[in-house]
């Protein structure tokens, strides 16, 4: 029965849209932060990797606080099961944010080995541990959990940690990984292309076949396949052999695109298979939350819809420019004995011939 | 059944230190993050202006020290928003429809431009012309302003809610305006930003006076004194009246809690302004045991009368009795009393401290005079505690609500969330937070004994900041 309104299916995918974006965007950045220490075999490289996200990484992280605030504000009973069902896992994703984000900052503040080690690995540990609990978090709210009669979920660790989930998380890490190689592929130089080449020669396969069996086993799982869930499911089959395909066959460029094409499309897979709920309850389908029983009334989400459409484009316009400002690529030669600060050549100090970076 | 309900009891407690813990660490930095994103901004359109070196190299240098702020309140702030369906799912069911709209548009216009532009800031100078790059910090401040406008609407809202109407059992926002602009909106809102300024240019004077008592880079530093003076002194008149403004806005909207915030225990007609109070140390003593008063102040303060009525806290708490039935209706008096008193008395010390400054400036000897230098860097720990003592009041002045009238605190918690999983996150939180507060520390005053420009020459790690 339909009982949702066309409103409430336009946060749906809005929210939809927005964790497709976090995923691609914080996707490749979690990637990279994975390869830090893998890739970066010293300072200067390690600093080459960590400015190819530099300007970039915290404006990738707003989309998952905006997702957060949209689901709190146009589906407040979802936001409530959910947050409050999977405490210790957000409570884990949340330590992994902080450590990764204070360690970009961090990092360069001194030069002792002990200080910056701690740093990277936090940055390792932390974009890992994300990676892994996202895609962990995600595989259960498809699959679904126990949750009473009134949206209580019951999401402790143990409940989440079944092997469905294992390999939801394991196809996250893997994508994350790939996508970020990839991306290195495009914005670095020199010897630290061929090494990210490498290992996303090694990685992107992996992630497509892990990928496709999770699809695969997800299709089984969900019993009464709609045409459009098959389509999307099969539509990520596709981009995610395609873009390990365009991997070995070195065109980064279209395999970067085909890998951020097969994140959206599991996104899309997750949000198609779990409408029209919110939360799926494995206590008893009655139990299960719909979009019209989770969300906001339709005065509220008026107003969420005209700030959204004012300001959505906004944000993509200019953090498209930011991409397009920093679209150089770059290396560890960039980090000499000389390295300057872009606000040295407002003090007057750089002259010219300090970095542009 | 009794055992669930003393944990229940425990659960909600522990959820309740975990917020303010939480809160009261991220509002540590978020401060010093709005005011000195507003003073670099200030510092880089003065460069921009003038093209005098000492204004460049102060944008560098107190740019370093915003990003080391920045980087801990973005990170604790993910916190905040995570944890209202965390630990309060019940709240968060009761109050999304309304709730939920501010803080997403936090994310959409404030949290998204201050980030991505703070990236372009950081490493955009080599690309970006001077005109352009000047606009990214303007826009980072923009954005700090902007986030703390929502959040203070969302927060305004749980304090005098309007522009809602109760439909089966839940708040569903019918006026969003009311909620954006309501009176205890703006002025909540103009009050954390003076105190942000405050707070950034009271920093900015202790960093200043420690390097002026050594008598290092004395240009640089004079003009970064006189330049912080200017916005203390806006700051701490404008909180004078903002201060009176929303203390007035709160007699109307939340008289409990200014009931509690002057240890007004009885309704007095007129009312006298309490200087010193002290009293059992209980919830509510139901009366003051010593309390030294100034006469009609209280009354004039409050209602711009000499002999009006002011409510007490007992009267208050009958009065809701009343109206919602038996309970306890006032706050933990001696927190709301001494946080507000210790922002008064606070506010008192640094305009003292502001107004000898502009009385030596005009004698010419705001460089020499040790003793107003060691002052200032004393005075470096005040704003602190004046932040937390402004939201301590806040919000345990509004106890027993969650939101005021309508939902208790002690009906919001995560029914599903045990005291056990609290323990962990919160014994969790606590550790990363000394962690991070010691090595923001640490690293903050690393970099402002540097002289300004020292080590921009040299190489290295040290050089950047573009990490």
């Amino acid at each position: 029965m339909r009982d949702y309104t066309a409103l409430q299916v336009l946060w749906f995918v809005l929210i939809g849209v927005l964790w497709a974006g976090y995923f691609v965007l914080e996707g490749f950045d979690f990637g990279v932060g994975m390869l830090l220490r893998v890739l970066g075999r010293d300072r200067a490289e390690r600093r080459a990797l960590i400015h190819t996200i530099g300007p970039v990484w915290d404006g990738n992280e707003v989309w998952l606080i905006v997702a957060g605030g949209a689901t709190f504000a146009a589906f407040p009973q979802w936001y409530a099961t959910l947050f409050s069902g999977f405490y210790i896992a957000l409570f884990l994703v949340l330590l992994a944010l902080i450590a990764r984000g204070v360690a970009f900052e961090f990092w360069g503040k001194d030069e002792r080995s002990a200080w910056t080690s701690t740093w990277e690995w936090a940055i390792t540990i932390g974009s890992f541990l994300a990676a892994l609990l996202w895609g962990v978090a995600w595989a259960n709210i498809i699959r679904g959990v126990p949750i009473d009669g009134k949206g209580n979920a019951d999401g402790s660790l143990t409940t989440l940690l079944n092997p469905y989930a294992i390999l939801g998380g394991l196809t996250t890490v893997l994508l994350f990984l790939s996508l970020g190689a990839i991306f290195l592929t495009l914005r670095t130089k020199g010897e630290l292309v061929e090494r990210a080449r490498r290992i996303a020669r090694t990685v992107a396969p992996a992630a497509a076949l892990v990928g496709i069996a999770f699809v695969a086993w997800t299709i089984v799982d969900q019993p009464h396949q709609s045409g459009v869930e098959i389509a999307v499911s099969a539509l990520a089959i596709v981009a995610l052999a395609l873009s390990a395909l365009a991997q070995l066959r070195y065109r980064d460029g279209a395999a970067f695109a085909l890998g951020a094409c097969a994140i959206v499309a599991l996104v899309a897979m997750f949000f198609v298979d779990l409408f029209p709920h919110t939360m799926v309850s494995t206590t008893d389908p009655a139990y299960s939350l719909t979009l019209n029983a989770s969300a906001s009334s339709h005065y509220t989400l008026t107003v969420m819809t005209i700030v959204a459409v004012i300001l959505l484009p906004v944000v993509l316009a200019y953090q498209a420019w930011t991409y397009w400002v920093f679209r150089r690529r770059i290396g560890p030669e960039d980090f000499g004995e000389h390295v300057r600060n872009p606000l040295d050549l407002l003090a007057g100090r750089g002259s010219g011939d300090a970095p542009a970076l | 059944m009794n055992v669930s309900k003393e944990l229940a009891v425990t659960a909600l407690d522990l959820a309740r230190w975990q917020f303010g813990i939480t809160t009261i660490f991220h509002f540590l930095f978020v401060p010093v993050s709005i005011g000195l994103a507003l003073y670099v901004a200030i510092c880089q359109t003065f460069h921009f202006r003038t093209g005098k070196d000492v204004y460049a190299r102060q944008t560098l240098f107190w740019g370093r020290l915003l990003l080391i702020s920045f980087a801990v309140g973005v990170v604790t702030g993910i916190i905040q928003e995570f944890q209202f369906g965390m630990n309060w799912s019940l709240y968060s069911r009761y109050v999304g429809d309304v709730f939920g709209a501010p803080l997403a548009m936090e994310g959409l216009a404030a949290f998204f431009l201050e980030s991505t532009f703070l990236g372009l800031w950081i490493f955009g100078r080599g690309r970006l012309s001077p005109r352009v790059h000047l606009a990214t910090i303007w826009c980072v401040a923009g954005g700090t302003m902007l986030s703390a406008y929502f959040i203070i609407a969302a927060n305004a809202w749980m304090q005098h809610p309007v522009g809602y109407r109760l439909v089966g059992g839940k708040a569903q926002l019918v006026d969003i305006w009311k909620v954006l602009f309501s009176d205890l909106t703006v002025w909540a809102f103009l009050h954390v930003i003076l105190a942000a300024v405050l707070t950034a240019s009271l920093v900015a004077l202790a960093v200043s006076a420690w390097h002026l008592r050594r008598g290092q880079e004395v240009a640089l530093f004079t003009s970064a004194v006189k330049i912080a003076l200017v916005l203390a002194v806006v700051g701490a008149l404008g909180s004078l009246y903002v201060g009176d403004e929303l203390g007035r806005t709160l007699i109307r909207e939340q008289p409990m809690k200014m009931a509690a915030a002057e240890a007004l225990f009885n309704t007095e007609q007129p009312a006298a302004f309490s200087l010193f109070a002290t009293g059992s140390f209980t919830h509510n003593p139901r009366h003051t045991s010593r309390d030294l008063k100034i006469p009609h102040l209280l009354s004039l303060v409050a209602t711009r009368s000499w002999s009006d009525r002011v409510q007490g806290v007992n009267q208050l708490d009958a009065q809701y009795q009343q109206q919602y039935g038996p309970g306890e209706y006032s706050p933990y008096v001696a927190i709301v009393y001494w946080s507000f008193r210790s922002m008064i008395y606070l506010w008192g010390l640094v305009l003292a401290l502001a107004a000898s400054g502009l009385w030596l400036w005009k004698r010419g000897r705001l460089a020499s005079s040790r003793r107003w230098l060691g002052a200032c860097i004393a005075a470096g720990v005040l704003p602190f505690l004046m932040n937390t003592g402004g939201w301590l009041m806040t919000e345990s002045g509004r106890q027993p609500w969650i939101v005021q009238g309508l939902l208790k605190t002690s009906q919001a918690s995560s029914p599903n969330v045990s005291s056990t999983q609290i323990w962990t996150t919160l014994t969790g939180f606590v550790a990363i937070f000394t962690v991070l507060g010691g090595v923001a520390l640490w690293l903050f005053l690393r970099e402002a004994r540097h002289i300004p420009g020292e080590h921009d020459e040299g190489s290295g790690a040290e050089a950047s900041l573009a990490y």
